[in-house]
């Protein structure tokens, strides 16, 4: 019981980390399984959704402040798309690549200037910054919201996948993109939908990741990010299901670690865990198996 | 041969003797280059042997998962046998060099560099002696012999160009030439003939008649041109949906129903 | 394209140019004052140059899409900062305050540099093991994961006796305790940062002129034929990456010697995309491309831009130039080049005099253009 009360705050944390973590993740995945491509930008998008509600909420109240945000950051992922993705799309996947990298180089510094560097205090969400205890372990309220808020998101995008003509079009064009662009689908309106889809979550996941944390900084993307990424992968990337498992499993584990006092540990191990599951399943947990022909 | 669930080279066994040119054909899709994928190390067999100058260089048996999943014949055959996988430069090393069937000539190199890195792996030099020019020697003699090499092959006037701005048959040769480079044999060649006109196909066989004599080396190939297979080849293999339907030479095969059925069953379709 | 064989005539070209630059180094660094601007730009350009052309090896011409250089550029700078810290500063409190020092010898500026880079490769070697099976976006995040766990690992407390933890690292042998050997005048530090980088990029032009070179090509044009071709990929690719990581951990060691402080906390992989980025910008697979990058970059970052950050030049009263701008005005133009220039400014072209020749007997005209097109027509080549 004693070690239940001792490590329930963690396991509680964990859970949370983790819901916050898979709705980034989709975002991950669902491009990656469309474009091929680590849209490395992805972390800095969330970021950025955070930065909105901080300077939103200044001068907006809270109801107004919040649907703008969710719209903005949309939009930010559309744009980004359109201007820094769709010009490449003939061009080898490595620029792509790389164009990502500049561009979540661009928002970090542009959040930079219009912070002066300072990491700015994230506003206080009445309810959910609101503290309830759990068997007797005291934590904020959304912690508890988290994981039912992402299960009920993903169970929302899988029926949209499975049963919309659009989500029909998604699925067709991650199989193969070329014969889906032959046999008549808007392959950039299914990539725009995705990166809609994905900045949406970002940005749910953004409004509950940082009522947890409280502050944004510039950089506050990358490592989430990266892990988020990370999370996608190891759930075999291009696999919904499997980013929500892996962001969860990472999530948890992470915590799991901070509460055994290895912080300095608990980013690394996130990447030690990426790297052993490549190496023993390359394609991750849910990942298909594809061989190049020869 | 299983891929999945799908049984793409079942229970072939061919042999290929010294100095013979011999000829794989089947119709599309009939497993002929899984074979050769098979013997060069690309895809490991999921159950069979290949044994090259005597000595067993690949060999394995369903193993793990495959166990149960294996559909082809002789699954308890090799169940005894050490497996080997070696890698397919390993392959190379032993003698056994080919070419691809969609050419795969390295793009950003010139014609010259192309056959000059084919050398590479005969080279005695190591990393520091080659960074240090220690071994400027032997980077000479890689040089003339690539140079000879162009140069018997008509290909020395094209030499400082792009390898991918060559015409596609003079492309194919020079996957031939850099297949040659390496030493080898054995000389695999999927489908030299491909994309070529009847008078370009002519001239292919009899150079493939005549690098065999130069280089003391035997030839196996997945040909279409039944031209190039009927005059060119002392044997062939016929295979359809994995499987041996014939083998022999020329005249038998020509005279085979089996072999006539299967390839009037494509004809439709090509 | 590759480096032709220069003739004598352009090989002395080259002695000459080569002369003349340290010539006018030494005449600078002699004659101006050295807190110039233009000295640090002029150390960390030639640093950064190091590390792109190595970077380059891995990217541009193995073709492998490695996003690890930070982390071995940490090594080296470590390597390098506690192999030169006398003993007595190891033994006072000055540096290590929390921990007792557990290297109790120094060792030289040279020797130093040279097991930066050995230590750096040593590191590589384990980690290509495992990580270099991988293919393209895999290999990316592995070596970026990679990375990440080297930098936990210098901060750890545990390794506190060696790394000092996550505190600073400084009082060790930077640029100013350069002297020229036997002697007690200072060694001109600029210079000796052109040397060291410009002994380090030669030696990698040589190996991509080499067998192996053409080898690192032949994998990333098509890994299948390579193979068939009896190049050993495992092997070759280790190599590339063992050597790219040799040379970044030199880097990381000047990098050490440059700024005189030096903390696991700056290697960051926002690090390797700024390498990641010079080398785009320079062209991929281009080692003059890489060097003139990286100077451009350093320069704007440092300098050309400074002025968008300051609010005094700000005019009709907008408040848009303040601190910040100057990234924020650096990285558009860094999309603009990724966008619409994608082949960077040399493409996978390299300096020759040749080419230079031509350029001034011809300079933009028709023959120009077509030479151009002529190379431009082999694409740049990604792990696609």
């Amino acid at each position: 019981m004693q070690f239940l009360q001792n490590s329930l705050p963690y396991l509680l944390a964990g859970i949370s980390v983790g819901g916050q973590y898979a709705l980034i993740a989709i975002g991950y995945t669902m491009v990656y399984g469309i474009l091929r491509l680590i849209n490395f930008a992805h972390g800095d998008v969330f970021m950025a959704a955070g930065m909105f509600m901080v300077f939103l909420s200044a001068s907006l109240p809270l109801g107004l402040a919040i649907p703008l945000v969710l719209i903005i950051t949309v939009a930010l992922g559309f744009l980004i798309e359109r201007i820094a993705y769709k010009p490449l799309r003939a061009a080898p996947r490595m620029s792509v690549m790389i164009s990502a990298i500049g561009v979540s180089y661009l928002l970090q510094n542009c959040a930079l200037y219009f912070t002066g560097g300072l990491a700015k205090v994230y506003p206080q969400l009445p309810w959910l910054s609101d503290t309830v205890s759990v068997f007797g372990a005291v934590t904020k309220r959304v912690t508890l919201i988290t994981p039912v808020l992402t299960i009920v998101l993903v169970a929302a995008l899988s029926l949209f996948i499975r049963h919309t003509r659009i989500g029909m079009a998604m699925r067709a064009v991650s199989k193969d993109f070329e014969t889906a662009r032959l046999m008549g689908i808007k392959v950039n309106t299914v990539i725009s939908v995705t990166f809609v889809i994905g900045s949406l979550l970002a940005a749910v996941g953004s409004l509950l990741y940082f009522t947890n944390y409280a502050s944004v900084t510039p950089t506050s993307g990358g490592m989430p990010g990266l892990k988020c990424f990370v999370a996608a992968v190891f759930g075999g990337i291009g696999s919904i299901p499997g980013a929500v498992i892996g962001a969860f499993i990472i999530g948890i584990a992470e915590n799991i670690i901070k509460g055994l006092g290895w912080t300095t540990f608990s980013d690394a191990f996130t990447f030690a865990l990426l790297i052993v599951i490549l190496l023993v399943k390359p394609t991750g947990l849910f990942g298909e198996k594809a061989t190049d022909k020869v | 041969m299983q891929f999945g669930g799908v049984v793409a080279v079942n229970n072939l066994s061919l042999e290929v003797n010294r100095g013979e040119i011999v000829a794989l054909i089947g119709p599309n899709g009939a497993g002929k280059t899984t074979a050769f994928n098979c013997i060069t190390g690309v895809y490991e067999p999921t159950n069979g042997q290949v044994f090259f100058e005597d000595s067993l260089i690949v060999a394995n048996h369903p193993r793990g998962k495959m166990k149960k999943a294996y559909q082809g014949m002789n699954s308890e055959k090799y169940l005894r046998t050490k497996t080997i996988a070696p890698t397919p430069d390993q392959i190379t090393r032993l003698g056994i060099a080919r070419t691809f069937q969609n050419i795969r000539l390295w793009k950003s190199m010139t014609v010259f560099d192309n056959v000059l890195t084919a050398k590479h792996m005969r080279a005695r030099h190591n990393v520091f002696t080659a960074t240090f020019r220690l071994s400027a020697a032997e980077e000479r003699r890689m040089r003339e012999e690539t140079l000879a090499l162009l140069e018997e092959q008509n290909l020395a006037q094209f030499k400082d160009e792009l390898a991918t701005s060559l015409p596609y048959g003079l492309q194919r040769r020079l996957e031939i030439a850099r297949a040659l480079a390496t030493e080898p044999k054995l000389l695999l060649l999927d489908e030299p003939a491909a994309g070529m006109n009847p008078q370009e196909t002519e001239d292919l066989g009899r150079f493939i008649v005549q690098i065999k004599e130069k280089y003391d080396l035997t030839i196996f190939m997945i040909e279409h041109h039944m031209d190039l297979v009927m005059r060119f080849s002392d044997r062939i293999y016929v295979i359809d949906f994995g499987k041996l339907i014939a083998k022999g030479t020329p005249a038998e095969i020509q005279a085979n129903p089996q072999v006539i059925e299967a390839y009037l069953g494509v004809a439709d379709d090509e | 394209m590759e480096l032709r064989k220069n003739s004598k005539k352009d090989g002395l070209l080259t002695a000459a140019a080569l002369i003349l630059l340290f010539a006018v180094l030494l005449t600078m660094e002699l004659t101006m004052k050295s807190t110039s601007i233009l000295f640090t730009v002029l150390k960390k350009g030639v640093i950064y140059a190091l590390v792109a052309v190595s970077m380059n090896l891995l990217n541009g011409f193995t073709g492998l899409f490695s996003l690890g250089q930070a982390g071995f550029m940490l090594i080296g700078a470590y390597t390098y900062a506690i192999l030169t810290m006398p003993v007595a500063v190891k033994l006072s409190d000055s540096v290590y305050k929390y921990y007792d020092c557990a290297i109790g010898f120094e060792l030289g500026i040279l020797p130093s540099l040279i097991l930066a880079g050995l230590i750096a490769a040593f590191f590589a070697a384990l980690i290509g093991l495992p990580v270099l099976r991988l293919k393209s976006d895999y290999l990316a995040i592995a070596t970026l994961g990679f990375a990440e766990i080297l930098r936990a690992f210098f901060q750890w407390d545990a390794m506190g006796p060696v790394t000092n933890g996550a505190n600073v690292m400084r009082q060790y042998k930077d640029l100013t305790k350069l002297r020229i050997p036997f002697t007690d005048i200072r060694f001109p530090p600029t210079l000796f940062c052109f040397l060291v980088s410009g002994i380090c990029i030669a030696i990698i032009v040589l190996l991509i002129n080499s067998s192996y070179g053409r080898a690192f090509k032949a994998i990333r044009d098509d890994e299948i034929a390579a193979e068939a071709m009896g190049i050993n990929l495992f092997k070759h690719k280790e190599m590339s990456f063992v050597i790219s990581s040799f040379f970044a951990g030199i880097s990381g060691a000047l990098l050490a010697m440059f700024q005189y402080t030096v903390q696991a906390a700056q290697f960051k992989s926002a690090m390797t995309y700024e390498i990641l980025l010079i080398v785009v910008i320079g062209g991929i697979g281009s080692v003059t491309g890489s060097c003139i990058a990286s100077f451009l970059f350093i320069a704007c970052n440092e300098w050309w831009l400074r002025f968008l950050d300051e609010s005094a030049n700000n005019i009709l009263g907008l408040n848009i130039l303040r601190s910040g701008f100057r990234k924020v005005v650096f990285s558009v133009v860094i999309m603009i080049i990724v966008l619409f220039f994608s082949k960077g400014i040399m493409g996978e072209r390299e300096f020759s005099w040749a080419r230079l020749r031509a350029f001034f007997r011809d300079p933009f005209g028709l023959r120009t253009r077509r030479a151009k097109k002529a190379a431009s027509g082999g694409e740049v080549n990604g792990n696609g």
